[in-house]
């Protein structure tokens, strides 16, 4: 059985998504191209919590499979469908992220953040390595996709997220990974197979940035290892999803919205200045919201609820 | 005869050069509460460590019901039918009661979910003395009821057999006779139980059989008054008389 304010919550959020797949069809381009900006955040930080939320298992390894989605696509939209990419990157990135799990997640929080920040640096080293031995600097991506394309394809792979996130906060595996993230000790004890959970979940993560990558490449025209691989995206995502809050599917959301917007501003009016905006954003977060956006919400709900229940 | 439930056979564990549990043999069979005493440092709470699957033994066996359980994952060991509780209470603290119970219900030996380990929750918050407690914060409660959901999680997944690692430590002495009484429940449930305890009270009156230890040793094994009168296990525990 499902309870009505879930289907509410279902409903309200199949009619956001519309309402934004519908963008190209009323807004300008500008606002697509900041769409397609938010929507890209929205799936990449949204999957990141969809892991690091239960677990605080914080990955910094965003950008590695983000890149490995652009270059599937780099490498392959000559001679494969782009649809067939897509799901390639996918399973590349749930690969990759199998391979990293299983190394790292035996290890405790520290060592996993500063791994994933190494494996991203990594495989840009050995693409950059790979290129100048053939002699190329890039790859051009050229396609016919519009900005529109490459936006409600963004949506949809939103949609698809949003399902998975919802679909897996009801089932065992998304309750085996709140107990973990609580304490893997008891998990273990309890019949958790604590290292099979995570790495699944990380897979799904991995997958998700990994399709992103590879939707976006085309919009990129021209993609080289310090572009797809920019250490800079692992960290906007980590503190986006932080800003919007990681204990609830829509937290991430509510961060990268105002975030995106806001650093668009900066970067227009002070672009020397961006670094120094994500820096304060990551302290007011540490100091002033350690629920993110969404705890702030039910804050206030809470709030607002006993002074109805004392009036 | 009752069914052996546990077995342990030469159980070792070192740490480097120490030697933390030496070749500990027991048996416990169906029905039984087995009682594990000995003063500090004496390597009980290694035993249940080892029994549980928290640490690896260095040399010996264990089995539960004939099966060996040594050297597989604390998770598989869960499934197979053991459940624990902690000797420093561990709850989830971002769950209520309910669900730190449920937590408990899921995964283990017994497997439930949806409505049918919600229900089972609920019997077993009412089973242990929390009745209507379902719904508060586990950072809400008093000691002694940290103690009871802990144990309602451990019970949650119907296990063979129910490690509790100094379930009574810490407790006032009213609440020490409701605890007693609690578990002297669960034996009359014909539940099979080892416990690591120093409560004397609590071992005279619910346990069959103590096993004794020192030093990682085992220096004795019977019943609670026979071993409780040996002179070795009071010189273990209060020293050598000063001649």
């Amino acid at each position: 059985m499902i309870p009505g304010r879930e289907v509410q919550s279902v409903a309200l959020a199949a009619i956001a998504l519309l309402a934004a797949g519908a963008l190209p069809y009323y807004g300008s381009d500008y606002l697509l191209s900041l769409g397609i900006t938010i929507a890209m955040f929205t799936v990449l930080s949204t999957s990141w919590a969809l892991f690091s939320g239960p677990t605080h298992y914080i990955s910094l390894a965003t950008a590695a499979f983000f890149g490995l989605g652009t270059y599937t696509t780099g490498l392959g939209f000559e001679s494969l469908p782009f649809w067939s990419l897509i799901c390639l990157a996918g399973v590349l990135g749930a690969a990759l992220a199998a391979l990293v799990g299983l190394a790292t997640l035996r290890l405790s929080g520290v060592y996993f953040v500063i791994f994933t920040l190494g494996l991203a640096e990594l495989i840009r080293q050995v693409i950059t390595w790979g290129q100048n031995m053939t002699g190329q600097k890039g790859l051009y991506v050229l396609t016919d996709f519009s900005e529109a394309d490459l936006f409600q394809m963004l949506v949809a792979l939103a949609a698809l997220v949003f399902l998975a996130g919802w679909l897996i906060g009801r089932s065992r595996l998304g309750f085996a990974l709140r107990i973990v993230g609580e304490d893997e000790t008891v998990a273990a004890h309890s019949g958790i197979n604590t290292a099979q959970v995570k790495v699944l979940l990380f897979m799904v993560s991995g997958a998700v940035a990994a399709m992103t990558g590879a939707i976006l490449a085309p919009r990129y025209v021209y993609i080289e290892p310090s572009l797809a691989f920019t250490p800079l995206l692992s960290f906007q995502v980590v503190i986006m999803a932080l800003l919007g809050g990681v204990h609830r599917l829509w937290g991430p959301t509510v961060g990268v919205i105002p975030f995106t917007l806001i650093l668009e501003a900066i970067s227009a009016s002070f672009p020397n200045q961006v670094t120094l905006f994500i820096g304060i954003v990551f302290l007011i977060i540490v100091y002033l919201l350690p629920r993110g956006f969404a705890g702030l919400l039910e804050q206030l709900r809470d709030w607002s609820g006993k002074r109805e229940a004392l009036s | 005869m009752s069914q052996t439930v546990l077995s342990l056979q030469g159980a070792t564990k070192r740490f480097g050069g120490l030697v933390a549990v030496n070749g500990i043999d027991f048996d416990v069979r169906q029905g039984q509460v087995l009682g594990l005493i000995g003063p500090n440092g004496s390597g009980k709470s290694t035993v249940l460590n080892l029994i549980s699957g928290a640490l690896g033994l260095t040399a010996g066996e264990i089995s539960l019901r004939g099966a060996v359980i040594s050297g597989q994952r604390a998770d598989k060991i869960a499934r197979r039918g053991i459940a624990r509780t902690f000797q420093l209470v561990r709850l989830l603290p971002g769950m209520n009661v309910e669900q730190n119970i449920i937590a408990g219900a899921v995964f283990g030996h017994r497997r439930r979910w949806g409505a049918s380990a919600r229900q089972e929750a609920i019997r077993l918050a009412k089973r242990v003395g929390l009745d209507g407690k379902g719904p508060m914060a586990v950072g809400q409660l008093t000691y002694i009821d940290t103690k009871r959901v802990e144990l309602a999680r451990a019970l949650a997944s119907d296990p063979k057999l129910l490690l509790l690692d100094e379930w009574l430590a810490g407790l006032n002495p009213t609440e020490l006779q409701v605890g007693i009484a609690l578990i002297q429940s669960l034996r009359e449930e014909g539940r099979t139980i080892v416990l690591v305890e120093h409560v004397m009270d609590a071992i005279r009156s619910l346990c069959d059989r103590c096993v004794v230890m020192s030093s990682g040793d085992k220096i004795a094994e019977g019943t609670p008054d026979a071993v409780l009168s040996d002179p070795e296990v009071i010189r273990a525990y209060l020293g050598d008389a000063d001649a």
